[in-house]
């Protein structure tokens, strides 16, 4: 093993990463903004890409199809505050997470239903090959495509940072965040900011989607990668964007490696251990997930997420 | 009129302590179970009883075993379906590797091994909560049906992971037919319900209510939180492994870990929130209703396309199905968040007065 491929490993894992925190920021956004773990969110990538796709297909071009497509971002997010979110105000948080799962079915029912359950390539012109110049001259090699998504996720989050920090509905934005009351007391709207969270929640998850799709086609398992951001989540808190990049380039760089090398490592004296051939591929299915938990057991909220204080 | 308690007094501790202290309640009670054990194993046919009963006691029992945890004890799991999957397996490998194991001692040995599983997953619960700690128990789900594709050991090294369920025998008598293994699930059910709702009501319970209502008073008050919270994981994954036990052998009789995905622990979560949490019926109703619903849905659709005569493709019945069941979702956890246990509740409550207005 050398240190090359070691070094190429890591920064595949921390590209990988930046994929994952994509994902990772839809859910924070939501979750700071209303308290709601949003499990559609998922489903709102899928939804985003596939729509795009068939739009594409259906004969537009790359920018009136992205447009139409964050439009049905907008009103979904929008319609997503109307009929579920409006209605169970003052509800316990695990009653909105489930209407989010409900809404999860709904979304992921209604793209089949309207754009059909076939597989879909998507081309965003940039190809998964090795950078050429990096391979030449270092010997390692870094897929294109992936830092080209780590740029594209570098500019989103640099957006939503101006955008927070210096527009007045960023700011109303905040302000909900910290305390749903205190804001609706100054005279924030609180419907509006929610409708607005949703929809900027639609336009990360149309990103995402883009990449994602780019990335392994557009099919139904791209639902499955709100899972893999999970993880992401547990380890940069809940409430943190910039949480969710170094929980996802942690997540990322230790599940890669984890995947190359924890088979060969741990494989064969576990097999002279218990005496039968074991097979470890397909560790990377739980490994994020107890690296989370091992952060979790020294900082119970996350690298950046708001600290848990107890009052009786 | 009927449902009158006036006139019935208590008179003594234990009539005061009683599971159903109203008179009505228990002639109705007793009518159920004597409908369930008697006339409906008479009645039903082979499709209702083994594609419908079967499949309602199963999932009412994990549902029971999810609400202890989530419902009582206040800790939110998402993995569920990893417990059966334990008690299917564990009873799978503890008939066919200890011979002349009695069938019923595997179920509770599978339901044990779930229970320790539980527990070691349990652990985080001590520093984490909430959603972080759903997300935590994410790691037992995926972790758990790895283990079971990867390491053969649990499947007998069959080439694809499916555990066929071997024959159920209980003191020389063989369960063959689907009214057979329906009374052997109720009669499973109908005894861990009892004990369940005994649990619920005796100090171990109320302990679980004070850790689920804020655990730091519940500490406070002098109930030691790292023994009820990993209890309550224990005895959640008993009822959950025993599910699966049940699961394997009555109901499906085949089995790969690929059964017990994370729909599975979805579909447990969404009976008891329709059900009810922190309700012992909630449970039961909530599976009547996830496990009727596409059943009814199918229905629906086929009368729709007899009468209107409206063909409507199979691919978009699944995805109209899927939608239907996330609205429906949605909408009962707008029109009644606390279940279909409430509306029982608040059903009888009106019972009681009627029919005068008040």
């Amino acid at each position: 093993m050398s240190a090359g491929f070691f070094l190429e490993v890591v920064l595949g894992g921390l590209l990988a990463g930046v994929m994952y925190a994509l994902v990772a920021i839809g859910f924070v956004l939501i979750y700071k903004a209303s308290g709601v773990f949003n499990f559609a969110q998922g489903a709102m990538v899928f939804f985003a890409a596939l729509t795009f796709v068939s739009l594409e297909k259906a004969g537009m071009n790359f920018w009136l199809a992205l447009l139409v497509t964050l439009a049905v971002m907008v009103v979904l997010g929008m319609a997503t505050e109307r009929f579920v979110l409006r209605p169970l105000v003052n509800q316990p948080p695990i009653t909105l997470f489930m209407a989010t799962i409900g809404l999860t079915f709904v979304l992921e029912g209604l793209s089949q239903l309207v754009w059909g359950s076939q597989p879909h390539g998507l081309e965003l012109g940039i190809e998964d090959v090795p950078m050429k110049w990096l391979a030449e001259k270092s010997g390692i090699h870094v897929s294109q495509f992936e830092l080209f998504a780590a740029v594209v996720a570098g500019v989103l989050v640099a957006v939503l940072a101006l955008f927070f920090q210096y527009t007045r509905i960023g700011r109303a934005l905040r302000a909900v965040a910290d305390d749903h009351q205190a804001a609706l007391a100054v005279g924030i709207p609180l419907k509006h900011i929610w409708a607005i969270v949703w929809a900027v929640a639609g336009f990360v998850a149309l990103v995402a989607g883009l990449m994602w799709g780019a990335r392994n086609g557009v099919q139904y398992a791209l639902t499955f990668i709100a899972l893999k951001a999970l993880p992401v989540l547990l380890i940069g808190g809940f409430e943190s964007v910039l949480g969710a990049i170094v929980g996802g380039l942690i997540i990322g760089a230790s599940e890669k490696v984890a995947e190359v090398f924890l088979p060969q490592l741990l494989g064969p004296p576990l097999a002279a251990w218990l005496g039968v051939p074991v097979n470890l591929q397909g560790i990377e299915s739980w490994f994020a997930y107890v690296v989370a938990l091992l952060f979790l057991l020294v900082r119970p909220e996350g690298l950046f997420g708001e600290k848990i204080i107890d009052r009786v | 009129m009927l449902y009158r308690e006036a006139g019935q007094f208590r008179s003594s501790y234990a009539e005061d302590q009683r599971i159903f202290p109203i008179l009505q309640d228990r002639i109705a009670f007793g009518v159920l179970l004597v409908a369930a054990f008697a006339i409906v194993p008479l009645v039903a046919n082979q499709y209702w009883l083994a594609a419908i009963l079967t499949p309602f006691l199963v999932f009412s029992l994990a549902a029971l075993g999810l609400n202890i945890l989530t419902g009582y004890a206040g800790q939110l799991s998402l993995g569920t379906a990893a417990f059966m999957a334990v008690g299917a397996f564990m009873a799978y490998n503890f008939e066919l590797r200890v011979s002349g194991m009695p069938i019923l001692v595997s179920f509770a040995l599978a339901g044990l091994c779930a229970a320790a599983v539980g527990v070691v997953f349990g652990l985080p619960s001590l520093r984490i909560k909430g959603f972080y700690l759903a997300v935590a128990t994410l790691a037992c789900q995926f972790f758990v049906l790895w283990a079971l594709q990867r390491f053969g050991w649990f499947s007998n090294y069959s080439a694809s992971g499916v555990i066929t369920a071997g024959k159920i025998e209980i003191a020389g008598y063989l369960f063959e037919s689907p009214a057979e293994k329906y009374l052997l699930t109720l009669a499973i059910v109908s005894a861990m319900a009892l004990a369940a709702k005994n649990l619920v009501r005796s100090e171990t319970g109320r302990a679980f209510m004070a850790v689920r209502d804020m655990d730091v008073a519940a500490s406070v008050i002098g109930i030691p939180l790292m023994r009820t919270k990993l209890l309550a994981f224990a005895v959640s994954s008993f009822y959950c492994g025993v599910a699966g036990a049940l699961y394997a052998y009555c109901y499906l009789g085949t089995v790969e870990p690929e059964a017990f995905n994370l729909d599975l622990s979805f579909r447990v979560l969404f009976m008891i929130i329709i059900g009810g949490v922190g309700s012992i019926l909630g449970s039961f109703l909530g599976a009547a209703f996830v496990v009727l619903l596409p059943i009814f849905l199918n229905v629906l659709f086929g009368a729709l396309s007899h009468f209107v005569g409206i063909e409507i493709p199979h691919a978009w019945l699944s995805n109209i199905e899927l939608i239907l069941f996330g609205a429906l979702i949605v909408f009962f956890l707008i029109v009644e968040p606390h279940g279909l246990a409430r509306l029982w509740q608040i059903g009888k409550e009106k019972l009681r007065l009627w029919p005068f207005p008040y």
